[in-house]
């Protein structure tokens, strides 16, 4: 059995509203150890919010409970917003779905990462400098000393993704939670991303949540995989059995999708039905 | 008949130093009523050359001709646009913020110079599967895949027959993509449609397209038909990378 990184139990995220109580995240909970974790499930299914609630990112008046969320057996609901500081970035790490939205505009990519890294290290400018050139160059950056001087605006949107990864993964941390980090590649940057992320759960022993719509590249690339519909949990299976899922929403999804080596004239549309988001979530704890 | 004929086609932007090439001499046909794809990562030109055609990147060299008539400079006629409608990546930026559905659709009928404006766009909601009323919410009232379907209304308005699509699908679900693509795929069996459609996701472009071009580094290097795509005989091997890639 390996260690458990992170342990989740009845999480639940609330947004209150004119219209009563809305429910984003709906008693999920999960363990996390030195694997990659799939989350999987359409836009609305309180995925992100998962990933979000964990950092404790959700802002008032957003709520989150949970019976507790333990990092190394700490509970981080218990812990004060300072120490909340320490735990993001240096132990938890996030990269977030748009590079447009989450880098700065008015500073340079270098500067940027630069400032993340020394944040949570000693390291002098020189020293950073270096580094961050490395990171980009491992991140497969080309002309990385051009990267360091451009700003935000004038990469395309993989690269900003790559930047994203480099800043992320730059302090080191023992889990990534990555928010779609590939979607805004292609296939081949795709696959190298997925890559480096791949080496560093395996050499640094790191625990990775990967929050993705795309259930090819989940199956493809995690260990385990929890689908959400409408908040909860609605399966758990290892990636490699994501095919022959019995649960009729992801059954549905994996339907819908259009494939070369099958082609069809009309791509089948999801039929929902209500009773998903009424049944208890599952559990992805183990 | 071909209906789009592109022909040594190269964008560039920005001067000296910072001038990158873009498209380095791209040449394709599409033929009227034909779907036809370009594939290839971010940075690669497949989208520059759909802004190139519809007048959004100013700097370019060769012939373009649409439905025989060359296209010129950096300004497209009025009548253009009546001809080439364009559907964009991101519906969650392409539609103004703070005009309803009813204004998006009516101020391009109007600037169009169409009559009965208010009949016409309760047609083209009807058309893109939207009905009634979604006429009068704004942009955030609307899912991603309703606004890809205002984009798409938007772009049937004038009554093109080509229209350049963008990667249509890439910001939405996949169940939602599903039913972009289904009705991208009745809109042009309906009204007998050109499509030059741009995507980096080589199972979309292979279940909409005819043909397609890969695309690497603003050049195109290779056009084949989709029945070779599937049987694997991409002859580039940058083409079969690709395909190995999303198989």
């Amino acid at each position: 059995m390996m260690s458990t990184l992170l342990d989740v139990k009845n999480l639940w995220v609330k947004f209150p509203s004119r219209h009563g109580v809305f429910d984003a995240v709906r008693g999920v909970s999960f363990t996390l150890g030195r694997e990659r974790l799939g989350i999987v499930g359409e836009s609305g299914s309180g995925k992100s919010m998962t990933g979000r609630a964990i950092l404790r990112l959700i802002r008032p008046p957003g709520i989150v409970e949970a019976d507790h969320i333990n990092l190394d057996g700490v509970d981080l609901l218990r812990k004060s917003e300072k120490d909340m500081r320490a735990v993001r970035g240096e132990r938890i790490s996030m990269v977030m779905q748009d590079p447009k939205f989450s880098l700065n505009p008015v500073m340079t990519i270098g500067d940027q990462i630069i400032e993340a890294y020394r944040l949570h290290s000693s390291a002098s400018k020189a020293e950073a400098y270096t580094k961050s050139l490395e990171m980009l160059e491992a991140v497969s950056i080309r002309d990385p000393e051009r990267v360091m001087r451009a700003y935000p605006h004038e990469m395309s949107g993989g690269m900003g993704q790559r930047i994203m990864i480099a800043m992320m993964l730059i302090p080191n941390p023992e889990i990534l939670i990555a928010d779609e980090p590939t979607s805004a590649l292609d296939v081949s940057v795709q696959r190298q991303v997925l890559d480096i992320m791949d080496k560093l759960v395996k050499e640094r022993g790191m625990g990775l949540i990967f929050i993705s719509h795309d259930l090819n590249l989940v199956a493809d690339f995690c260990d385990r995989v929890l689908i959400m519909y409408a908040g909860r949990i609605v399966e758990v299976c290892d990636a490699d059995k994501l095919h022959d899922a019995q649960h009729p929403y992801t059954r549905g999804l994996l339907n819908s999708l259009p494939r070369l080596d099958a082609p069809r004239d009309r791509l089948e549309v999801l039929q929902r039905d209500p009773a998903w988001s009424d049944a208890e979530s599952v559990s992805g704890r183990i | 008949m071909t209906m789009l004929d592109v022909n040594g086609l190269n964008v560039w932007f920005g001067k000296n130093r910072d001038r990158v090439d873009a498209v380095k001499g791209a040449s394709f046909q599409v033929a009227g009523g034909e779907s036809f794809g370009l594939v290839g990562e971010s940075g690669s030109g497949k989208s520059t050359i759909l802004r190139a055609i519809t007048g959004l990147a100013p700097d370019w060299s060769g012939t373009v001709t649409v439905n025989g008539t060359p296209i010129t400079g950096k300004k497209r006629p009025r009548g253009f646009f009546k001809t080439v409608q364009m559907v964009f990546q991101d519906p969650y930026a392409s539609l103004h913020p703070r005009h309803s559905v009813d204004q998006v659709l009516g101020e391009t009928l109007h600037l169009h110079g169409f009559d009965d404006i208010d009949g016409r766009v309760a047609k083209l909601l009807d058309d893109v599967g939207l009905g009634q009323k979604f006429r009068f919410r704004y942009p955030h009232q609307l899912s991603g895949g309703q606004r890809q379907r205002v984009a798409i209304a938007r772009a049937l308005a004038p009554e093109p027959t080509v229209l350049l699509l963008d990667e249509p699908t890439s910001a939405l679900d996949v169940s939602v993509q599903a039913e972009i693509l289904n009705l991208l795929a009745d809109l042009r069996a309906d009204r007998g449609l050109t499509y030059l459609m741009v995507s980096h996701d080589l199972s979309v472009v292979g279940h909409m397209c005819d043909r397609l071009a890969v695309m690497r580094n603003g050049e195109i290097v290779e056009i084949l038909d989709v029945a070779a795509l599937r049987a694997s005989q991409a002859s580039h091997p940058y083409s079969q990378q690709l395909l190995q890639a999303s198989l």
